[in-house]
């Protein structure tokens, strides 16, 4: 089992594939099938918003180690236009095109850390940690 | 990877397979919605059985295809959602709101089958 | 991952080289000494530290064979990863070990214990090797030290974490146990909740029910909280998406026993109760669930 996955995001095919190896990296260090769903899903969520936001950017998914317990995290990158308004992305119901804008109020339900850096024009990088129960 | 569907009587199985692109559910919306207006369906199923992830964008283009199918005046119900994706379709706040649903195909069968006699 | 520091700094040389010692070796040089010989004296080291656990009456509930066994494997490990100055394989043998061991009934303090005699053992035969050279020594135990107390501590961490990983399986499993989702008529499942339910045993309950109602091809599902005091905003949350994840596998949820207070708190989550079926009590419930799936409830006279 590998410490670090990276997977170039350019495309929805790639979406799958992240999210794939997500899910195969949280059933090789014993998350119970639901939890690897919830993994599986957010890391296609951070995903989607690379490919519609940005257009290119990168998922590295790492093991963690805490103190008594294994994760994983999904840190998801770009160099896209960034987030003018954080806040307002965090608030539920946030949509610019009409969607369900970034979905980020979601991924943060299903994650336990979560952190999000975002510049306007320098692109955007959100970090997201799941531990193992 | 193109998405298999089968005409049965009057209704349309659509069966989704766990590697689903964006590119795929699209193709898929058109495809359906071409079918069902050619052999005049009254009813589309969409078998999720295999499906691992339902993400914003498979939910939101879920509820696309329902709409525009009902817009032909016939039924859609998506069937065969495992726990665990429906666990994290809630949590993430996915509901498919107006979108019918069923457990699985000999639900999803019955569910059209009492609505096209309703309707008759 | 931390290595055992084996390069020594600058200072530390020049310090080293101020006396006027001849035997001035770097750190490196002493572990791969210590190493040696704790491989040399690898078979009377273990006998004595196997002696040591049945004297200090540990282990009682293994074998002496078994005991020898693991014995041998624990040194070697202990060993390679004062060479390596790695723990993984350490960690993984510690993780293994402990799975084999638990299941017999040995406890913490007995794996502490003999990892902390077989520290013992070794540092008595540096001390017994290296007597006549007083400085010497004191290098040696310099390096032996810090690398024997990471060994004991994760040898001692991996048998503890494994323990509680146990005792939460354990634990999940009573909790399964203790609310059962009742099958009491086709197509209808029956979820008493009984107690004090917090956002764990909540989850735990919604995913035990989704796959009752996957299992049981359940179209209806009664969920009946008369027996729950409280609720809190995040567990009525988790009520709401309970009947919401039940929808989506096409079954209704009818809820019922809703105390005054938790209806409040469903609405001031922002959940519209009207959206939500709920009933009085759970006989109403059951009914109802039996009007859903088509039942005819006929009085017991007209059935005979």
């Amino acid at each position: 089992m590998e410490n670090e996955i990276q997977v170039p995001i350019n495309s929805d095919q790639d979406i799958v594939t992240a999210r794939q190896k997500g899910r195969l990296l949280a059933a090789e260090l014993g998350f119970s099938s639901g939890d690897a769903t919830l993994i599986a899903t957010a890391i296609s969520e951070l995903a989607r918003n690379i490919v519609t936001y940005a257009k290119s950017g990168r998922i590295t998914l790492t093991v963690i180690n805490g103190s008594a317990r294994q994760g994983v995290q999904v840190v998801a990158q770009d160099q896209g236009p960034g987030i003018g308004d954080i806040q307002q992305a965090l608030r539920d119901g946030f949509s610019t095109s009409g969607s369900l804008g970034l979905g980020l109020p979601g991924v943060m339900r299903i994650v336990d850390e979560f952190e999000i850096v975002s510049e306007k024009d320098r692109g955007t990088t959100v970090k997201a940690q799941k531990w193992k129960r | 990877m193109e998405v298999p569907i089968l005409k049965q009587g009057d209704f349309l199985i659509a069966t989704i397979q766990a590697a689903l692109t964006d590119a795929d559910l699209l193709h898929l919306r058109t495809a359906l919605l071409q079918q069902v207006v050619r052999r005049r369906s009254r009813g589309v199923i969409v078998d999720v059985t295999s499906l691992d992830v339902m993400d914003s964008f498979a939910s939101r283009t879920l509820r696309e295809i329902a709409q525009m199918i009902h817009l032909r005046g016939a039924e859609m119900v998506i069937v065969g959602i495992q726990p665990e994706v429906a666990f994290a379709m809630v949590q993430l706040g996915l509901k498919l709101e107006h979108v019918a649903t069923a457990l699985d195909l000999e639900e999803g069968l019955a569910h059209l089958k009492q609505k096209s006699e309703s309707t008759l | 991952m931390a290595r055992i520091e084996t390069e020594p700094s600058s200072t530390q040389v020049a310090e080293e080289y101020s006396g006027s010692v001849e035997h001035v070796k770097p750190a490196s040089f002493l572990l791969r000494e210590l190493v040696a010989h704790l491989r040399d004296n690898r078979t009377q080291l273990r006998e004595e530290w196997a002696r040591r656990i049945t004297e200090a009456k540990l282990l009682t509930a293994m074998t002496k064979d078994e005991i020898f066994a693991e014995a041998t494997s624990v040194y070697d490990n202990y060993v390679e990863a004062l060479e390596t100055g790695t723990f993984e394989a350490l960690q993984a043998y510690a993780r293994n070990l402990s799975e084999r061991i638990i299941p017999r009934g040995v406890e913490t303090r007995e794996v502490v214990g003999i990892v902390l005699l077989l520290r013992d053992v070794l540092a008595r035969s540096l001390f017994a090797k290296y007597q006549a050279d007083f400085t010497k020594l004191n290098r040696i135990l310099d390096a032996y030290e810090p690398a024997a107390n990471r060994i004991a501590n994760t040898v001692a961490v991996g048998f503890v974490q494994e323990r509680e990983r146990i005792i939460r399986e354990q634990q999940e499993a009573i909790l399964e146990l203790s609310t059962p989702v009742l099958q009491v008529r086709e197509r209808l499942l029956i979820l008493p909740i009984i107690g004090v339910i917090d956002p764990q045993r909540a989850r735990q309950l919604t995913e035990q029910l989704l796959r009752g109602i996957r299992m049981n091809r359940a179209k209806v599902v009664v969920i009946d909280i008369t027996g729950v005091a409280a609720m809190d905003a995040t567990v009525a949350n988790h009520l709401v998406q309970t009947v919401e994840a039940s929808r989506l596998l096409g079954a209704t949820v009818i809820v019922t026993g809703l105390s005054p207070e938790i209806a409040q708190t469903i609405v001031n989550i922002g959940v519209d109760l009207g959206k939500m079926n709920t009933v009085g009590d759970l006989q109403g419930g059951i009914e109802q669930a039996e009007h859903l799936l088509g039942y005819k409830v006929v009085p017991f006279a007209e059935a005979s």
